[in-house]
């Protein structure tokens, strides 16, 4: 037996942002675990203060490439709160379409390329697409796709330009919408196929006991909308959020964790919103659901990536209804007005992001200027249950050889598709100077 | 011949400008073919020492510690790319250069001591010697390709100096400036994105960064002119590529204007 062994994984592949993992041992106990963020922070809630609130949508989407949609109509939804306005219903199923196509892109990103990797034995894109060809050219389409919804929607893919509080600067042609109709259908083959590959993964056995945490709403499954539930029966509105969800700082890791009510560590993501929301399911995304043997509530974090498989389903699916019904009417986008004399506004916006939910909290004065902006991702809210699942692994077998114990923790870090670039820019602390040793490459 | 290598570095950044190198779907397959991925940690876990024929470099500096690696990332690359707009001029995170960064830390960390951060984001020219700098916040797709296969053809790679009005004439959009009033940077951003902003109805916002022959104060004279409030005039030019120095200068002189106009009255 080992007497104090350090597990490093120097940099963290194949996760978007740049962190590491640190495992300390002690004879087969886990003393000390730590994901260690490199991420430079980037200070996007203090230069909010001071811009307009219509600005929100596009400063905010730069925190994220891969989930700017995300930022965006959160950002939409606090603004909208704060001054009380309701969008129409047909920006309300544009903003899902938009959606649909983040979620498959990135869930197609996460599942082909930087997940399934970790169970067929390979290192990254580059292996995976000499052994994998079929795998990577199927994941490929699927994003593909994804970008093409983003793109007709949203004018490009990273960053979108239509979106606007209120709405949007302006709606794709109906030729354009309807032009989707041919790449959704084969995209929904290529997306059952994926749940039918990844179900069959051999994933190592381990049930997390974390609280779960996801938007519900009236209708569908949760994306643009909704009200907080969580598997431990708690129900709030989002206005109540920073009530319930607390961050804390905890010495170890220089970073603030969220707890849920100032306890329980959490998970917000896929698997928190398959467990809260499996009934509202419809089609082949339940169908896919059913065989793929996820049960009502699935809480292994490895099979993740099952359940993404099934939300991309899910989300091609949505999108195919709401192409069908389009008809390309109604308004781009309602004012939202400002200078009324209605003194200082607050408002919540919570939307689902691929990898959780995202939550914005803007202070507005009067004239529309941010006073005060809070923004919690996905991401660093499932830290705390991210080390505490950590722990679970790298305890249950310490006699194996190093580099295995190091790469079971980095697979379970990737199960849950941490953003750390989202993580950074508010909650987290960067290393101080002398343990931000960022090894290099080859290193 | 073995395939020349690849390597993809990030620094503050958003991940968007690396992700679009992985939206080149249908050219992803034989752009691995043709090259090798020897440093991707967002694709790959396989790391090679270097050195590396082509860097791509995501980010701005903005820590101490960044400021030493990106020299040895140049001294690892025979070819070194800047992409997108955080590492061309200093990206979003450039909006602190201009604010008291003290005040920052303090009121997004409780522990403001343990943050390393530079006073000022700025980009990686700056820092070391760039052989090609990739504007857009993203990069555009097209360009990046462009410069990929001009990079392993040994050509210069095809980049527009014109602006985004140009890009709108042969849209044949219609300028929004003049038929709907509204504030647009065209006239002084650098073309790239095909003129996004006008042709889904709003204005750009600059995210190419200026074009080479830019007259911002010949701009923002005419907004102001027009009724655009001057603070608005100011932000206009202070977001994702607010570190560029026409831009820079553009949001100082408006800023002093304002200052001046609220002395006055
Ligand atoms: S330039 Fe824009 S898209 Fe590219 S990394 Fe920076 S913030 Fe992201
Ligand atoms: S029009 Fe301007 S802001 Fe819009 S994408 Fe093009 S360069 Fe960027």
């Amino acid at each position: 037996m080992r007497p104090v062994d350090v597990v490093r994984v120097a940099a963290l592949a194949r996760v978007e942002g740049e962190g590491g993992v640190t495992v300390r041992m002690d004879g087969g106990r886990v003393t000390d675990v730590e994901l260690r963020v490199f991420e430079p922070p980037r200070f996007f809630e203090a230069f909010l203060r001071g811009r307009a609130a219509a600005e929100a949508p596009d400063l905010t989407a730069r925190i994220c490439g891969i989930c700017p949609v995300a930022y965006q109509l959160s950002a939409c939804a606090a603004v909208e709160h704060a001054t009380g306005v309701e969008v129409p219903d047909t920006v309300r199923r544009l903003r899902r379409l938009l959606y649909c196509g983040e979620w498959i892109q990135s869930h197609a990103l996460h599942v082909h390329l930087l997940h399934a990797p970790d169970y067929l034995g390979c290192e990254g894109v580059s292996d995976l697409s000499a052994a994998h060809p079929g795998l990577v050219a199927r994941g490929l389409r699927l994003k593909q796709t994804g970008n093409r919804v983003l793109e007709t929607v949203g004018g490009r893919s990273v960053h979108p330009v239509t979106v606007r509080v209120g709405g949007f600067h302006a709606l794709p042609s109906l030729a354009a919408v309807k032009a989707l109709r041919p790449v959704l259908a084969k995209a929904l083959d290529d997306a059952l196929a994926t749940v039918r590959l990844v179900s069959g993964f051999d994933v190592p056995d381990l049930e997390h006991p974390h609280e779960y945490l996801a938007l519900r709403s009236g209708t569908g499954y949760p994306m643009e909308t909704g009200d907080v539930v969580t598997s431990g029966g708690s129900a709030f509105p989002v206005t109540d959020y920073g009530q319930h969800v607390v961050e804390e700082q905890v010495a170890h890791s220089h970073a603030l964790h969220a707890r849920l009510d100032g306890q329980r560590p959490f998970v917000v993501g896929p698997l928190a919103r398959y467990a809260l929301n499996a009934d509202r399911l419809t089609g082949a995304a339940a169908g896919a659901a059913r065989e793929a043997g996820l049960g009502a509530v699935c809480r292994n974090p490895y099979r993740s990536i099952v359940v993404r498989a099934v939300e991309t389903v899910y989300a091609v699916e949505e999108a195919q209804r709401i192409v069908d019904d389009w008809d390309g009417e109604g308004p781009a986008f309602v004012d939202v007005p400002f200078g009324e004399g209605r003194g200082t506004l607050t408002g919540h916006g919570a939307t689902e992001a691929p990898r959780g939910v995202l939550y914005h909290r803007y202070t507005l004065a009067d004239d529309g200027t941010i006073t005060d902006a809070v923004i919690v991702p996905p991401t660093s809210q499932n830290l705390a249950s991210i080390e505490a699942d950590l722990r679970t692994v790298a305890e249950a077998d310490p006699d194996l050889p190093f580099e295995e114990i190091t790469r079971r923790c980095e697979a379970m870090v990737r199960a849950y598709d941490p953003c750390i670039s989202c993580a950074t820019h508010c909650v987290t602390v960067l290393p101080s100077g002398e343990d931000s040793d960022h090894e290099k490459a080859g290193g | 011949m073995s395939r020349p290598t690849l390597a993809v570095w990030k620094f503050a950044s958003c991940d968007g400008c690396q992700l679009t190198l992985l939206n080149c779907e249908d050219e992803l397959t034989d752009l691995l073919r043709a090259l090798d991925v020897a440093y991707f940690p967002e694709a790959t876990r396989a790391a090679s020492p270097g050195p590396f024929d082509i860097s791509l470099v995501e980010g701005s500096i903005t820590t101490p510690a960044d400021a030493e690696r990106i020299v040895e990332v140049r001294r690892l690359s025979r070819c070194l790319v800047t992409i997108g707009a955080c590492a061309t001029s200093g990206g979003i995170q450039a909006l602190r250069n201009t604010a008291d960064v003290d005040e920052y830390r303090r009121l997004v960390y409780p522990r403001p001591d343990l943050v390393a951060v530079l006073d000022r984001s700025t980009p990686i020219a700056t820092h070391v010697t760039v052989d090609v700098e990739l504007p857009g916040c993203p990069v555009d797709r097209h360009q990046l390709l462009e410069v990929i296969d001009a990079l392993l053809h040994d050509r210069r790679p095809r980049l527009p100096t014109y602006g985004v009005c140009v890009e709108c004439r042969r849209a044949e959009a219609a300028c929004v400036l003049v038929s709907r009033g509204l504030a647009c940077l065209g006239p002084v951003t650098r073309a790239g994105c095909g003129a996004l902003c006008p042709r889904h109805g709003r204005g750009c916002y600059g995210c190419f960064g200026p074009q080479e022959a830019a007259n911002p104060s010949a701009l923002s004279d005419r907004l102001v002119a027009e009724g655009t409030p001057r603070r608005d005039v100011v932000h206009l030019f202070r977001t994702v590529t607010a570190g560029a120095e026409p831009f820079r200068r553009e949001a100082a002189r408006q800023e002093e204007a304002r200052q001046e106009e609220a002395d006055r009255s």
